[in-house]
């Protein structure tokens, strides 16, 4: 009883979770006569219905509205804005992890302070000085931004795992003559290969997800607009054409939700690894 | 490794050149910012503070994130737990653990423009193609304006899309503190004869407790930062705008730099125990 009990509440949970999202996709692939007259949920329960099923609001979406440029957009912003600051922490969180110094703790301080910034305190500045020196609107603009909103959680994470690292491995090596760089390069970066991996997914989630950032550094011109920004665009003209907007947020979400659903597990253990900061 | 010389900052130089451009000399700028006019010319005090407290529009964004705070994380949390306990005892867990956590990987505006679908709202002559209004309709009820309505009606409506993207983050870190209890304890709580609410209550929980205030804390910053749900769903109209979407509009709509810098400095000190408490947490674990 109690089991059937439990069955029960999971059942009902995950339904209520993924109907929403069900509809989405329903939606994008109906006729737009349907869409506007019946409800997504009756072409389900419908087979008649099935043959009028329909990737012309894909098509619409992607090569008449832009939405294939702005997933191009999208990739040239988020993988170098994904990599740039994994290759700029590592380095930091080694020297943070293995070389004591002065300050050392301040530092790491400062950096633990500046994981909650609210971004909100860096936008006005930050754009004065881009539209003095041209680097608004510029992709080489944005991935610096988002380089420096990733790297105080990715120093700290990375600094952690690379404490954990066994010390007389790394000791060993130094004794034994190799420079610091040597044992960086062969020693800690190999060993720490899971945790690079969870920080770049969820790096680049974060990014491929942002909007505000690329409101405000990038703007709407097709040429470097990403494709939430085109979507939120889309939403703003053609607020109840359900049919190209679902298309629309579906193509948003599908890269994603297949790194999402492939890498599954790296990300949760970033998920985790961020939980137990601080 | 012993540290001789210099070379420490070769590893540090790229981190710290970004960190100080990027995050800590604008955060300096628009402290300095908040205490000038629209255009930065000229020094006027407090006043644009003082503004923030009795403008109708912000005091209506002051409410929302207030409204925000004290629901979101709550429910958020609360969801979290009981998925990860009630998740815990079915056979194909990860599976359902998939579903709940599949917004995550959804972007803001993707989800936004799912739910607004969801919440999707026509006359009652015409069929509803929203699901929300199609249910009411069902039942015998007029459809709602699920967005237009305020204050209630809309701010739920907003926070329930957050809710449905966060509750599965809680659920995932609850989840591997739940299954880390050892389940010994818990049994042994079986044989005493207590029932599985009071082995939950007086088990379970407690020794979740740090757990929870972890995921509590960010689930608070998040709220905090919450901008593009509204910015998709409503564009802050129908009083449901909130700080963050309000000083995109002073930013960007007003050219009001004051007004704007303000704003953030407001959302930086309602942050502000939030990195004191990392900052704190730091420094007991590492500080000695």
């Amino acid at each position: 009883m109690r089991r059937l009990a439990s069955h029960l509440t999971v059942f009902c949970l995950v339904l209520l979770w993924l109907i929403p999202t069900l509809g989405l996709l329903v939606t994008s692939i109906r006729p737009y006569e349907d869409v506007v007259r019946t409800g997504w949920w009756t072409t389900l329960f419908d087979p008649a219905k099935w043959a009028s099923l329909t990737l012309d609001n894909y098509v619409q979406v992607i090569a008449q509205e832009g939405l294939g440029q702005a997933f191009w957009n999208s990739l040239v912003i988020t993988i170098p804005a994904s990599l740039i600051p994994l290759a700029i922490s590592a380095l930091a969180a080694y020297a943070f992890a293995w070389m004591p110094f002065r300050g050392r703790q301040v530092l790491l301080m400062v950096a633990v302070g500046l994981m909650v910034l609210p971004g909100q305190m860096t936008f006005i500045p930050l754009l004065t000085v881009y539209n003095k020196v041209g680097l608004s609107g510029t992709f080489l603009g944005i991935w610096l931004v988002h380089t420096a909103y990733g790297l105080p959680l990715q120093i700290y994470l990375l600094r952690n795992f690379f404490r954990a690292l066994p010390h007389e491995l790394l000791d060993s090596a130094f004794m034994d003559g190799a420079s610091r760089w040597k044992i960086f390069r062969h020693i800690v970066l190999p060993l720490s290969v899971p945790a690079l991996a969870s920080l770049l997914i969820l790096q680049f989630l974060w990014v491929w997800n942002d909007l505000l950032v690329a409101l405000i550094f990038l703007g709407t011109s097709p040429e470097v607009a990403p494709v939430n920004v085109k979507l939120v665009g889309l939403v703003g003209a053609y607020g109840q054409d359900w049919q190209l907007l679902t298309a629309g947020a579906f193509v948003s979400m599908a890269l994603p939700l297949i790194v999402f659903l492939s890498l599954q597990k790296h990300f949760v253990q970033g998920i985790l690894a961020g939980s137990r900061r601080g | 490794m012993r540290t001789r010389g210099w070379s420490h900052w070769l590893y540090l130089a790229p981190a710290l050149l970004v960190l100080g451009s990027y995050l800590v000399y604008p955060t300096l700028v628009t402290l300095y910012l908040s205490f000038f006019d629209a255009r930065s010319a000229q020094y006027i005090g407090l006043q644009n503070y003082a503004r923030i407290f009795t403008q109708e529009e912000t005091l209506i964004a002051l409410r929302n994130n207030l409204l925000w705070i004290i629901v979101v994380p709550a429910l958020t949390v609360s969801l979290g737990l009981l998925m990860a306990v009630v998740f815990d005892r079915v056979r194909h867990e990860a599976l359902a653990k998939s579903a709940i956590f599949l917004p995550m990987a959804i972007s803001f505006v993707g989800a936004g423009v799912i739910w607004k679908f969801v919440y999707a709202y026509t006359p009652p002559i015409y069929p509803q193609i929203g699901i929300l209004n199609a249910i009411r309709t069902a039942l015998g009820f007029d459809p709602i304006g699920w967005l237009i309505r305020s204050p209630w009606v809309n701010n739920l409506a907003l926070m329930a899309v957050f809710i449905w993207i966060w509750a599965g983050y809680c659920m995932i870190i609850l989840s591997a503190a739940y299954k880390g209890i050892h389940r010994d304890l818990l049994d042994a709580a079986r044989t005493d004869g207590a029932n599985e609410w009071e082995i939950f209550w007086h088990v379970a929980l407690p020794m979740l407790r740090p757990t929870i205030l972890v995921v509590a804390t960010t689930m608070t910053v998040f709220t905090l930062k919450v901008f593009d749900i509204i910015y998709v769903l409503t564009n802050g109209n129908f009083g449901t705008e909130v700080l963050a979407d309000r000083m995109y509009k002073e930013m960007f709509h007003f050219h009001n730099f004051g007004a704007a810098s303000a704003i953030a400095v407001i959302i930086l000190l309602a942050m502000l125990p939030v990195i004191v408490i990392n900052v704190r947490r730091f420094y007991a674990k590492e500080g000695r």
